[in-house]
C-alpha cells in the first residue's frame, strides 16, 4: 500500500533522512520508534508534503501512485491523513466549517457528490461521540483554547470524519492522560483497523501500543530504519533503551 | 477648480496621481448626525471604475455614527473620511481593503475630537496580493480641553505576495491631558504552518487561504447592522483574488 524506498530528505540543507526504506501492506499497522532527532517527525512531514522538507533521493509510492509528485491537498484526497504532533490553531474558523469544506474538497477531487449540511453534522456527531468529544467543541474555532489532550482527540475526530485509507500519526499519544490515551487508542482501532487501510504510528513510548497493537515495530535512528521486529520489540526497547537495542 | 494635489501633501503621499487626475475634483459628501441621533452607513466599492470619495462627517453631541467600508473596486480606490466629534459623540469605522493586480487602495481618515468625552474606534484590515498597494493614513486630533477622549486605531495588513505593499500611518495630535489613544499596527503574511495544516486535510491552497483570512476580514465588520452582507461581499471578492 505504502512503499518507501531509500528515502533521503533535508531541511534547510541538513540531511535528516538518509536512506529510509519501509513497506506497509493494507491491513497492517506499523509503529516507528526512535530517539529524539532520529527523523521521525521529518518522515511524517515528508509524507504529508510540508514545504521546506526537501526530498533529495528515493521514492514513495502510495497505491502505485508517486506520492511525492502530489500537492498536500492531493495527497489528502488520495486517502492520506497526517496526524500532527502539534495541531495548529486557526482562529475564527469553526471545526465544523473547516471539516465540512475539507471533506467536500476531497470528495470533489475524487468525483463524489458533496455532503449536505445535515449529512455532515450527522457524521461529525457520530465521530465526535467515538472520541467522547462534545459536539459543542466542534463548533468552536479549530484547536483554539483546546488543551493538549483535546487537540489530539480533535485530530482523531478529524481522522474519523475524513476517513482516510492511510494514516501517519505523529506522536498522537503525547500530551494525553491515561484515560484519554485509551479513548484515542480505541478511536484509532475503530477508524483505521480495517483490511483496506494502513497506519504508521510514530511514537516515543510503548504505552499507546498497548491499545493499538502493531503488526511491526521499526526503530528509526540516524535517518534510517535500523531494526524491525514484532510487538515484542517495543517492549524490549522500553526495557533496555534505544542504545542497547539499536 | 481645486488643483490636483501633489505627493508632497501628506494625505496623498501614496496615491496614484495619474488615476486621481481622472476622478478629480472630488466633491465632498456632507453627513450630519444630529444631537443624540444614531446612524449607520456602508460604503461598498466593488466596481471596475476608479473611485475617489470624500466623506465629511459631523457628529453632534451624544450622536453616534457607524461607518463600514469595503474598498476593493477599481484600479484606484480612495476613501477619505473627515469626522468632527461633538461632546459625548461616538464614531465607529470598520474598513476592509482588498487589492490585487496593480490596484492602489487608500483610506485616509482624520478624526477630530473637538469636544470632551467622545469615543472613536477604527478597525482597518487589508489583504493585498500581486503588485497592489493598500494604504491607511489615519490622523486623530484631540483638541485642547477634550478631556475624556477615548480613541482607538487597530490597523492590520496581510500580504499574499512579497510584491504587494501596505502602508500604515497612524498619527496622533493631542492637546488635552485626560485622554486614551490606543493604536496598533501590523503587517504580516499568512502563517505557512497553518496553511499546510489546512491543505493536509484536503483544502486547495486558495480554499485554505480564504479560510485563514475570513476571520481577519470579518473583524472590520463585527457589529455592523449589515455585517453578514458585508462579510459575504468581502469573501466573494477575496475568492476572486486567490
Amino acid at each position: 500500500m505504502l512503499q518507501i524506498e531509500d528515502l533521503h530528505a533535508t531541511i534547510a540543507g541538513k540531511a535528516i533522512l538518509k536512506g529510509l526504506s519501509l513497506a506497509v501492506n493494507s491491513g497492517e499497522i506499523h509503529a516507528i520508534m526512535g530517539p529524539n532527532g532520529a527523523g521521525k517527525s521529518t518522515l511524517g512531514y515528508v509524507l504529508g508534503g510540508r514545504p521546506g522538507y526537501e526530498v533529495t533521493g528515493g521514492s514513495v509510492t502510495f497505491d502505485g501512485q508517486d506520492l511525492l509528485a502530489l500537492e498536500p491537498h492531493e495527497r489528502a484526497a488520495a486517502g492520506l491523513f497526517l496526524g500532527f504532533q502539534y495541531p495548529v490553531e486557526i482562529p475564527g474558523v469553526s471545526n465544523v466549517q473547516f471539516l465540512r469544506e475539507a471533506l467536500n474538497a476531497q470528495r470533489k477531487a475524487r468525483g463524489e457528490e458533496p455532503l449536505s449540511g445535515g449529512e455532515f453534522l450527522k457524521l461529525a456527531r457520530e465521530k465526535a461521540a467515538l472520541l467522547r468529544m462534545d459536539m459543542d467543541m466542534l463548533k468552536r474555532p479549530v484547536n483554539v483554547g483546546f488543551s493538549g489532550g483535546e487537540k489530539k482527540r480533535a485530530e482523531m475526530v478529524q481522522m474519523g470524519i475524513l476517513d482516510p485509507r492511510f494514516a501517519v500519526l505523529d506522536e498522537t499519544d503525547s500530551g494525553l492522560d491515561i484515560d484519554a490515551l485509551r479513548i484515542v487508542g480505541e478511536g484509532i482501532n475503530a477508524i483505521m483497523r480495517h483490511p483496506g487501510k494502513g497506519v504508521l504510528l510514530i511514537t516515543h513510548y510503548q504505552r499507546l501500543l498497548d491499545y493499538v497493537k502493531p503488526d511491526f515495530v521499526h526503530v528509526l535512528a540516524g535517518g534510517r530504519i535500523v531494526r524491525t521486529g514484532g510487538p515484542e520489540l517495543a517492549l524490549e526497547l522500553e526495557e533496555r533503551g534505544y542504545e542497547a537495542v539499536a | 477648480m481645486t488643483p490636483l494635489p501633489s505627493r508632497k501633501n501628506e494625505a496623498f503621499r501614496y496615491t496614484d496621481l495619474e488615476a486621481l487626475a481622472g476622478v478629480w475634483p472630488v466633491a465632498p459628501e456632507e453627513i450630519v448626525i444630529g444631537p443624540g441621533a444614531s446612524e449607520a452607513m456602508s460604503v461598498v466599492e466593488l466596481g471596475a471604475n476608479d473611485v475617489a470619495r470624500h466623506l465629511v462627517v459631523t457628529i453632534e453631541e451624544r450622536g453616534a455614527f457607524d461607518l463600514r467600508v469595503l474598498n476593493a473596486g477599481g484600479g484606484f480606490g480612495r476613501i477619505a473620511v473627515d469626522v468632527r466629534l461633538g461632546e459625548g459623540a461616538s464614531f465607529t469605522l470598520g474598513a476592509a481593503q482588498l487589492g490585487s493586480g496593480g490596484q492602489t487602495l487608500e483610506l485616509v481618515t482624520e478624526v477630530d475630537h473637538a469636544a470632551r468625552d467622545a469615543v472613536s474606534r477604527q478597525v482597518i484590515r487589508s489583504v493585498l496580493g500581486g503588485q497592489a498597494t493598500g494604504s491607511y493614513l489615519g490622523k486623530v486630533a484631540v483638541a485642547r480641553g477634550s478631556d475624556g477622549t477615548d480613541a482607538g486605531q487597530s490597523v492590520r495588513a496581510m500580504l499574499l505576495d512579497r510584491t504587494a505593499t501596505a502602508n500604515a500611518r497612524p498619527e496622533l495630535e493631542i492637546y488635552a491631558d485626560d485622554v486614551k489613544c490606543a493604536h496598533g499596527c501590523a503587517v504580516g503574511e499568512l502563517d505557512p504552518t497553518g496553511l499546510f495544516y489546512l491543505q493536509s486535510r484536503g483544502l486547495t491552497p486558495p480554499q485554505a487561504k480564504r479560510l485563514m483570512l475570513q476571520a481577519f476580514i470579518a473583524e472590520a465588520f463585527t457589529g455592523a447592522p449589515d455585517e453578514q452582507r458585508l462579510c459575504e461581499a468581502a469573501l466573494a471578492r477575496l475568492g476572486e483574488m486567490l
